[in-house]
């Protein structure tokens, strides 16, 4: 064998090896590449690649009137698509200074906590079974699908349901539902119960969780990570706290918080985040209070339909509604809702006409996606597949 | 969010220290806004971060709004937070649009257009067509945050972050030609290129 090249070590297990993983591939939970450099089995650099989901939504909110592009941001982010309407939504009731009636910001707030419920489950299901734990899968599916039934009741859709509208949500929720959102209620909490007495003392899970992908609370904050990812490491930081938006100051809720900042700490608290979340609906159905769901003004809102056969002036205004879509003045707002992933902003500059001219998603799982990096190197390849599904990016919402 | 005299305050305040920085203040719908030149960026930045008083130490969000036809015609919004007094606050950089009307033909000195196509080093300030392109100071030294998200404005807006480690294409392929988020690049119509069979069969 001829001799080493000068500059090269003899020994093989410090050479470097860059290795692809992805796009497609099952433990990246969407379709995400990463560049990674490993020296044996120990990650030394990562560069995360995205834009394969690109489809371009934000331009093509331009091209739609405000009412249209509801759909189109719910299709972002595809596991939480209340807390895009609601964004969006918001946004465009700031700017027009719509104020929702009581009832409408209650379902709101039932229907986003009971989708952060069926995020978090996505999320614990999909990475359980990352680390082997199948059985989770089946589970969290099992109470998702409860939720998803709700969801279809109110709506008449399971996923992208577009239930809420500039001015509240479309319709009221039907006879029946309450009855089984509490048998939900009532259930969630005990399940949770079930899932962490499965985890919680499984010695795999805590082997590969505890003490892995440690990042600090400062560097995350430099970050801008912000969600479960920063509440783990110890920042009591969460939107639904610090801003007054829908029901939720009168919400009784804990903040859920980690100490450590490792991969156990983020599953602890999204579980925990579950039960308060839980506890959440079940305040604002005792709450709800009676009334209308949707704003009166009919400028932005269309009439009821038992209207339109009997008002001339209902007529009008649905065909002007239905055709043109209403007309926003000129401003612009950033208007941000904690959604299950951290802070999810909407950005919308209003040009007077009926369409928006800019639509902007300040999208957690994007910025979040930062602190991968600093998460897996210096670790294993094995960490790193669990620290992927901790920081729970939806590649929906990364790429738009 | 500092009200409106809390908000005239503080481009009292940035006036004092760095004179001709702060270009206007606006407070619409319970929001504060700043415009800044751009020239001044990182210094408005940094005092809104660290000087006593202020303290707006998280950026929530980095977008472009492109305000065709006005002028400047983009700005480039820092959306900043302080999380201790739950305040935020809107700095807008306003960057003129540099590349001569339509920016396809006749740019000041165009480079050759292939220079700008390789991703390894950082791009030139020219466009694809030659026309130059609007230019401010990255802030990636003061919010790490900023990192991808001046990227993306990069990629849609064609907005040049002078500074960034590694200002390329972030969600777009990375030899896209054109800035698709402005306001005169038209929606559909565009051919889809599949760039492999075209170098390969095409």
């Amino acid at each position: 064998m001829a001799e080493a090249a000068p500059g090269l070590t003899e020994d093989r297990t410090t050479e470097v090896m860059t290795v692809n993983i992805g796009p497609h591939h099952p433990a990246t939970h969407g379709v995400l590449r990463l560049v990674a450099d490993l020296e044996g089995e120990v990650v030394r650099d990562l560069r995360p690649v995205i834009g394969y989901v690109h489809t371009g939504i934000e331009k093509s909110c331009e091209d739609k009137s405000y009412w249209k592009v509801i759909p189109f941001v719910e299709r972002m982010d595809y596991v939480s698509y209340f807390f895009q309407m609601e964004a969006f939504c918001g946004a465009v009731e700031r700017l027009i200074e719509l104020e929702i009636p009581p009832r409408a910001k209650y379902l709101r707030t039932i229907f986003l906590e009971l989708n952060r419920i069926h995020s978090h489950l996505v999320w614990l299901g999909t990475t359980a079974l990352d680390l082997g734990a199948i059985s989770m899968l089946w589970y969290c599916f099992r109470d998702r699908d409860r939720i998803l039934d709700l969801f279809e009741m109110a709506a008449g859709q399971r996923m992208h349901t577009r239930y809420f509208q500039v001015g509240g949500v479309i319709e009221d929720i039907p006879l029946g539902f309450e009855a089984k959102l509490r048998e939900f209620v009532r259930d969630m909490p005990v399940r949770v119960g079930q899932y962490q007495a499965l985890l919680d003392r499984n010695e795999v899970f805590l082997s590969r969780t505890k003490g892995t992908g440690v990042v600090s609370r400062e560097r995350l904050l430099e970050l801008g990570v912000t969600g479960p990812l920063l509440r783990a490491a110890g920042e009591p930081w969460d939107l639904r706290k610090a801003f007054d938006y829908l029901a939720y100051p009168e919400m009784d809720f804990k903040i859920p918080v980690g100490t450590v900042g490792d991969n156990y700490d983020r599953y602890r608290v999204r579980v925990a985040e579950m039960v308060e979340s839980t506890r959440i609906v079940e305040q604002a159905l005792d709450g709800l209070p009676e009334g209308p769901f949707i704003a009166d003004d009919r400028k932005y809102v269309l009439p009821p339909r038992s209207e339109l056969s009997t008002s001339m002036e209902s007529l009008i205004h649905h065909f002007k509604l239905v055709t043109e879509g209403y007309r926003v003045g000129p401003g612009e707002i950033y208007y941000a809702i904690e959604s299950p992933r951290g802070e999810l902003g909407c950005f919308v500059l209003a040009d007077g006409s009926a369409k928006p001219a800019r639509v902007h998603f300040r999208d957690p799982s994007f910025v979040n996606l930062q602190a991968f990096r600093d998460m897996s190197v210096d670790g294993y390849v094995a960490d790193m597949i669990v620290s992927l599904g901790m920081l729970d990016p939806i590649l929906g919402g990364v790429d738009r | 969010m500092p009200d409106a005299p809390g908000l005239e305050l503080i481009r009292g305040q940035i006036e004092q220290e760095h004179p001709g920085a702060a270009l206007d203040s606006g407070f619409e719908h319970g929001r504060a806004s700043l415009s800044i030149d751009p020239a001044h960026v990182l210094a408005v930045l940094g005092w809104l971060r660290d000087a006593p008083g202020q303290g707006y130490a998280f950026l929530s969000s980095l977008h472009v709004a492109d305000y065709l036809p006005a002028q400047p015609r983009f700005a480039v919004h820092y959306e900043l937070l302080n999380r201790d007094r739950v305040e935020r606050i809107r700095v807008k950089a306003l960057l003129e649009d540099v590349s001569p009307a339509g920016g396809a033909v006749g740019g000041p000195a165009p480079e050759d257009a292939s220079a700008t196509a390789g991703s390894g080093g950082s791009p030139a300030a020219t466009g694809p067509a030659g026309g130059a392109l609007p230019e401010i100071d990255s802030c990636v030294s003061l919010f790490p945050t900023a990192e991808f998200q001046e990227r993306e404005a990069f990629d849609f807006f064609g907005i040049v972050f002078k500074g960034h480690p590694n200002l390329t294409r972030i969600l777009l392929p990375d030899d896209y030609v054109g800035w698709p988020q402005r306001r005169d690049f038209p929606v559909g119509g565009e051919p889809v290129t599949f760039t492999y069979n075209e170098r390969d069969y095409g």
